[in-house]
Formats: structure tokens, sequence, C-alpha cells
């Protein structure tokens, strides 16, 4: 199991590192923490750490104001599990934050909550799913309604083969959210605002979205997310492949979010579930360890690996 | 070098050899292409030099006497008796006026295929358009028969002994003297692209069969691209995955990719003909066979084709609130349509060079006239050629290259509007 993980841990080591550089220019108080990380790449092979037994979760996964929750949830790939029973709420109007090592289930966790994981055939999720009260899963709930209400911005970003304006128009029209062409023009621009894109595309409105650069690309995809102004918005590490200056706007763009809908985010990079997240919930193998507020996991996590992987003892 | 960095060395070691291979691999790659460019150009000279001919046609001219007694019709005559008079007395008569004295029969014979039959309804639209022509005497260039024209274009050799000589001397001497009074003229051969099929070289042309393959191409193409489009979709993008039933569709379609196609033409001479009663020989019956026979390469190149659209498209359709058949049709299939033209004009040019499924419905037979519809008796091109080229007439031998010439052209333009789609829906994006 040890060796198995090396591989895939010593890749998150480097994501890691960039993510501590890049947070290292933005907030200086990071600098102990980076090191901490680089450190760690020697005592990889022989973290004991990393094989503690996780018993339920600790902390507090649990809230009273709940948007979606998750009750008993296994996802499986084939004969292969990915996701071990786990239980949690997300609030209104929070921002949770997802973390841990690469290959630990966070995406698959986040496709469960807009039955993203339905297009993979070999799937299969049970538990109990909710918004709102409504059971997602159930014969009731429309997909494609669903899909509207929880939008998701991809861990890679995949842009349409179109132009940028109708990559960021393209959800308004699918459901008929406006009415005219200035209207569309409106919302086409408030988005890309919203998203910092706006100054660099302006002029180029019509040109492919697919010819941006990889961060150009993600905040287009986040442009076409919010253009639709989904209840909940699922992100999977949107500010992975971004510039600092785009990521910090990407967090206030967060927080702005988040006094009207309800954000979760995966991210690597620590600072940031720091920066932005309400409670922050750290996944290990496939299995929910510890859900908290983000000032407590990060001061003082609860449980053993929780603590590990925020010192940085492994990837 | 440093000892420290070993590896450097070693890559640069190899880096002769791997150059090497490289250069051996492009070597191959070129000579492969030049020498599949050496065939395809032999073989498109060698159609051109023998087909060339066949679109020029050589004419003569005779001073026709018009007299409606001889024939029995005079400017009065109704229509109808215009259009029964004989008229090849007029020209058997012109021909005895310039050639006089030739009284041996086979001789007699000999100069009334001077010229080819189609003179006398040549003459009889003329006359039947402007009755007042007659009891004059008027010049008209009429189509030379085949043997005629085989030897203006050269191809009789008079120094041969007469024995060996299709054209006798008695004839040649005929010849010569038409072309000494500037009877005898090479034109463009109009008639290979305005007539059907013949049983005179020089009054046949290749115009039925090219219509009848269009209408052919037509009705395959109408049914074979909705059909294996739609099939493709649903197998790759709506059929349950790891399904039984699914797999053993599968199967079957690539197994039918490669069952030869006269069986197709078994089964459609069973189904369509034997069982449908749809007309035998007819482009709709050819197109609903030939369609049998495209659809596995049409579904399996497009399948390929929607397979190969990156899966993070369809998921940021789905994730944005579209429902499937929105995704599909709005952004996989739109992804795919360049691959799945490219399939679609493989098919469509095997269905045009098609033969053996036809044999069995009928469309080898003798078809004189020019298909007007889907429901006509018709022929299609490769199957004149195939009918030309087993024809003795030497005026034949070169209306088969010539025929193989325009089905060439036919392809080149299909292939031509292919790309133009192509190049439509290939957004480089
Ligand atoms: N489509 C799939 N088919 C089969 N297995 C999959 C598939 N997607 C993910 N998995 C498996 O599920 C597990 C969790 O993957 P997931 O993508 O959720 O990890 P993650 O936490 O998002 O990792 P990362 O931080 O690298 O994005 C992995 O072991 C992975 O191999
Ligand atoms: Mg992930």
């Amino acid at each position: 199991m040890v060796t198995a993980m090396t591989d895939t841990t010593k890749e998150k080591q480097m994501t890691d590192q960039r993510d501590s550089i890049n947070d290292r220019v933005a907030n200086k108080e990071s600098e102990s923490n980076a090191a901490d990380n680089r450190s760690s790449m020697d005592d990889i092979h022989k973290n004991e750490e990393f094989d503690i037994e996780i018993n339920g979760t600790v902390g507090k996964p649990f809230v009273d104001n709940v948007k979606m929750s998750s009750r008993n949830c296994d996802v499986f790939y084939g004969d292969k599990q990915a996701i071990f029973d786990v239980n949690v709420d997300i609030g209104n109007h929070e921002i949770l934050a997802m973390i841990g090592p690469s290959g630990c289930g966070k995406s698959t966790y986040l496709r469960v909550l807009n039955r993203m994981n339905d297009t993979i055939p070999i799937c299969r999720v049970t538990g109990e799913h909710k918004l709102d009260g409504e059971d997602i899963y159930s014969k009731k709930m429309d997909p494609v309604l669903l899909r509207a209400r929880v939008g998701m911005v991809f861990q890679k970003p995949n842009p349409f083969p179109k132009s940028i304006y109708d990559n960021v128009a393209y959800g308004a029209k699918l459901h008929g959210l406006v009415r005219t062409r200035s209207d569309l023009d409106d919302l086409v621009e408030k988005s890309l605002i919203r998203a910092g894109l706006w100054k660099e595309v302006k002029d180029d409105l019509h040109k492919p979205g697919t010819g941006l650069s990889g961060g150009q690309q993600q905040r287009l995809c986040i442009a076409r997310t919010i253009a639709v102004d989904p209840e909940v918005i699922l992100m999977d590490e949107p500010t992975s492949a971004l510039d600092p200056i785009a990521t910090a706007l990407i967090e206030e763009l967060m927080i702005e979010l988040s006094g009207k809908y309800t954000i979760a985010i995966v991210t690597h990079s620590m600072q940031q579930a720091a920066r932005v997240s309400n409670r922050t919930a750290y996944f290990h193998l496939g299995k929910l360890v510890e859900v908290n507020e983000t000032d407590k996991v990060f001061t003082n996590p609860e449980h053993k690996l929780t603590e590990n992987y925020i010192t940085g003892r492994f990837g | 070098m440093s000892k420290q960095y070993k590896n450097t060395d070693t890559i640069r070691a190899g880096l002769k050899k791997r150059y090497a291979r490289e250069k051996r691999f492009q070597f191959f790659g070129i000579a492969s292409i030049f020498i599949s460019f050496l065939f395809l150009l032999v073989l498109l000279v060698n159609i051109f030099s023998q087909g060339y001919p066949a679109f020029q046609q050589t004419y003569v001219k005779l001073d026709v006497k018009l007299d409606g007694s001889v024939i029995g019709v005079s400017k009065d005559s109704s229509p109808e008796e215009l259009f029964k008079a004989s008229y090849g007395k007029l020209i058997k008569n012109t021909l005895k006026e310039m050639f006089p004295g030739v009284k041996d029969r086979k001789k007699k014979r000999a100069l009334k295929q001077l010229v080819s039959k189609s003179a006398a309804y040549d003459l009889r639209d003329k006359i039947i358009e402007n009755p007042a022509l007659l009891g004059t005497t008027q010049s008209f260039w009429f189509l030379a028969k085949d043997d005629v024209d085989v030897f203006m274009k050269g191809d009789i050799d008079r120094t041969l002994p007469e024995a060996d000589r299709r054209i006798k001397d008695f004839q040649l001497k005929w010849i010569d003297k038409l072309l000494a009074e500037n009877r005898l003229e090479k034109r463009f051969n109009t008639t290979f692209f305005t007539a059907g099929d013949s049983r005179e070289p020089e009054q046949a042309g290749i115009k039925g069969a090219l219509i009848g393959s269009l209408l052919t191409m037509l009705v395959t193409m109408a049914l074979s691209f909705p059909i294996g489009v739609l099939a493709a979709i649903y197998l790759e993008e709506f059929a349950p995955q790891n399904n039984r039933w699914v797999d053993i569709i599968e199967i079957n379609i690539n197994n039918l990719a490669a069952v030869p196609s006269i069986v197709f033409g078994l089964l459609g001479l069973a189904v369509f003909i034997g069982f449908f009663g749809v007309p035998r020989s007819a482009p709709l019956v050819g197109g609903l066979v030939l369609t049998l026979m495209t659809l596995p390469t049409i579904i399996i190149a497009s399948r390929a084709a929607i397979k190969s659209v990156p899966p993070s498209i369809r998921e940021a359709a789905l994730g944005l609130g579209a429902s499937k058949v929105q995704t599909t049709f709005g952004h996989v299939v739109p992804l795919a349509m360049p691959g799945i033209l490219t399939g679609t004009i493989i098919g469509m040019a095997q269905a045009l060079g098609e033969t053996a499924p036809l044999l069995m419905i009928g469309m080898v037979a003798f078809v004189a006239d020019v298909p007007q519809g889907i429901l006509d008796p018709s022929t299609v091109m490769p199957v004149q050629i195939y009918l030309w080229s087993d024809s003795p007439e030497r005026a034949f031998t070169e209306r088969t290259s010539a025929a193989i010439m325009v089905l060439i052209a036919f392809l080149v333009v299909m292939n031509f509007i292919a790309v133009l789609l192509r190049k439509k829906f290939e957004r480089k994006w």
C-alpha cells in the first residue's frame, strides 16, 4: 500500500511546492509551512504516519442550516471502492474546502453532488444525498435540473471549441435565462468581469475559447459556470493553473458569491483553504477523516492524520 | 566529459543512431509515396491516352436531295406521316449518287455503312422541325460509322495487306474521295455525353450510366448517411455499456463490413425485389443494396469519430445542465463531423465503383434510355464500363477508357464536395 502511493504522493508534493511558492508571493506568512513541505520529501518513504486507522469522521461534519448533505456515501469504480462511508453536510452560504492527498477521492465525492458520476458507466454511487431536503438520486430528481442548480468547475479546464462569448452564453441560452440579445451581452460581460477575465478578452469575444492560455481557460470555465447562477457551485481545484493575482481574484469572487450561494471547493493549497473556507474537510484514502471549522483544522486538528497532512509530514 | 553527468554522455552517444533511424524512416516514407504516385501516374496516363480519342467523333457531310416523293411524304403531310417515313432511303440515294457504279451487294452494304444509322433519325428530326425543306437539297453533317471514325483517328494502318484490315481498298477509295472534298471532319463528341448506351459505338454515350449512377448514389446517400450516423450515435452515446445485445450488434456490424458485396446483391434480390416488389434494374433497388453495403463502413467510421471527441467536452456541457441529446447534437456530433464525413465519402466511393451486387438485381442489362427517375431501368457507370470493355468493336475500347475517365471525374467531384463540407465543419480550435 505504501509503495503504491509513493508515485502519486511525489507528484502531489511537486504541486504542493509550486502552490506554496505561489502563496508565498501572495502572503508572506506561509514561509515556514513551505519549508516544511520540502523537507518532508525525505521521510516520505518511511511514513508510518500514513497508515493510522480511521474510525469514522471526527469533528463537526453536520450543521444546522443544511444546503446539501450526504449520508453513508460509498462510491465504486467497478470493483474498486473509491469513497468509504462519507457523512457530511454543506451549510447554506458556506464555503466548504476539501483537502487531502492526490487520489484520495476529493473529485469523486464532488462529482457525487451533481451526479456527474452518472456519466461514468462503471461508477456506482450509494447512500443518501440531498439538496434542500430532496433526494438527488431519486427518480423524481431530474439530473438536468440538478446540474443547472449545482454548477461545477472541473479540475482540467474544458472550454467548448466555440467562441469565448458562446462559451459564457451557452448555459443561459440553454436554459432560456435571458430574453434579449443585449441582456445576454450584459450577462456575458458581467460573468467575465467577475471571473477576472474581461479585461484580457473584451476585444476578442469572438475568438475561440480554446485559444486562451490554461489559466485564462480556467477563468472562462468559472465565468461559464457562474453565468447560470447556480445555487451551489462545486469547484475542483479552480486555481491550480492560475497566477497569484488571478488566484486572489477568484478567491475574492468565492467569498463574494458565498453571500448568495453555497460553495464546495477542492484545493491542494492549504493557504487557500485557510483564506476562503468556513469549514474544511480532510479526505484520506477515500475516507472522510475530519471536518471542522477551518481555523480549528489548521491550528488544532483533532485527528493525527490531519495534523500530519497539514504540517506536511506526507503528501 | 565529467563523471557527474553520465547520462548526458550516454544520450549523446545514442543520438547518431537515432537520427540515422529517423533518416531511414523518412527515406522509406518518401520512397513509398513516390512508388504509389508512379503507379497512379501510369494508370492515369494509360487510361487517358486510350480514352481521349473518344471525346472526338468523325462527322460526314452529305448533300441530301430531300425528294419527298421517294419516301412518300410532302410538305403537307401530318407529323405522324413525316415521323413514319423511312429517311434511310434518301441517304442511300445520296451515297449512290456520290459513288456511282457500286453493284456488288456486299459493297452496296458497305457504302451504306459510311454513315451511322442515326443519320436517318437526324434527318427525320430536321424535316419534322421544318417540312419546308422537302424538295430542296441541303448539306448536313452526319455521324460517321465507327469504322470510318476509327480510320480517321489513325487506328487502322492502310499499309497492311487488305485481308488484315477492317476497311478494304474500295472503302479506302471512298474515304479518300470524301476527304478530298472536305466532307470528313473530327469534332467534339457531344453524343458521348448526351446519349445512352447503344449497340452502335458511334451512337453510344455515357449519359444513361452517369444519371443512373447519380440517382443510385443519391438513394444510397439519402439512406445510408442518416441511418449510419444515427446508429453510430446511438451505439456510442446512448446504448447501455457492457450489454450483451449491444456487443452482439457491434460484432455483427464489424462482420458485415467484411461480407463480400455480391452477398448483399443476393439479399437485395430476395428481400427488396422478391419480397417487397421493388422494380428490378432501377436506381432505387441499386441504392438500397448499396446502402446495405455502405452502412457498416459509415457506422464504424462515425463511431471512431465520435469516440475520439474528448470526454471533457461532454462533461462541460452536461455539467452546465445540457441534456444528453443537447450534448450529443450540440457538441459531440459537430466535433465528430469531419471524421463522419470522411467515413461517408469512403463508403460512397466504394459504392460508386461497385458492380458485383448490382449483377444480382438486374442492373447489368443493356439499357439504351436515360433514366428519368429512381424507378426507371438503368445501369451505372462501372457496369457500363464492364459492358463496353466486353464489346469487340475497336470504338468501344476507347469509349471504355473514356467512361473510366468520366467515372474518375465523378469521384473527384464527389470527393471535392466532401472536402468542402469537411472544411466547413473542421474548425481548428
Ligand atoms: N473514471 C475513473 N475510473 C476508475 N477509477 C477512477 C476514475 N476516476 C477516479 N478513479 C479512482 O478513484 C480514486 C479517487 O480519484 P479522485 O479523482 O477522486 O482523486 P482526487 O482526490 O481528486 O485526486 P487529485 O487531487 O489528484 O485530483 C483514485 O484512486 C482513482 O484512481
Ligand atoms: Mg481531483
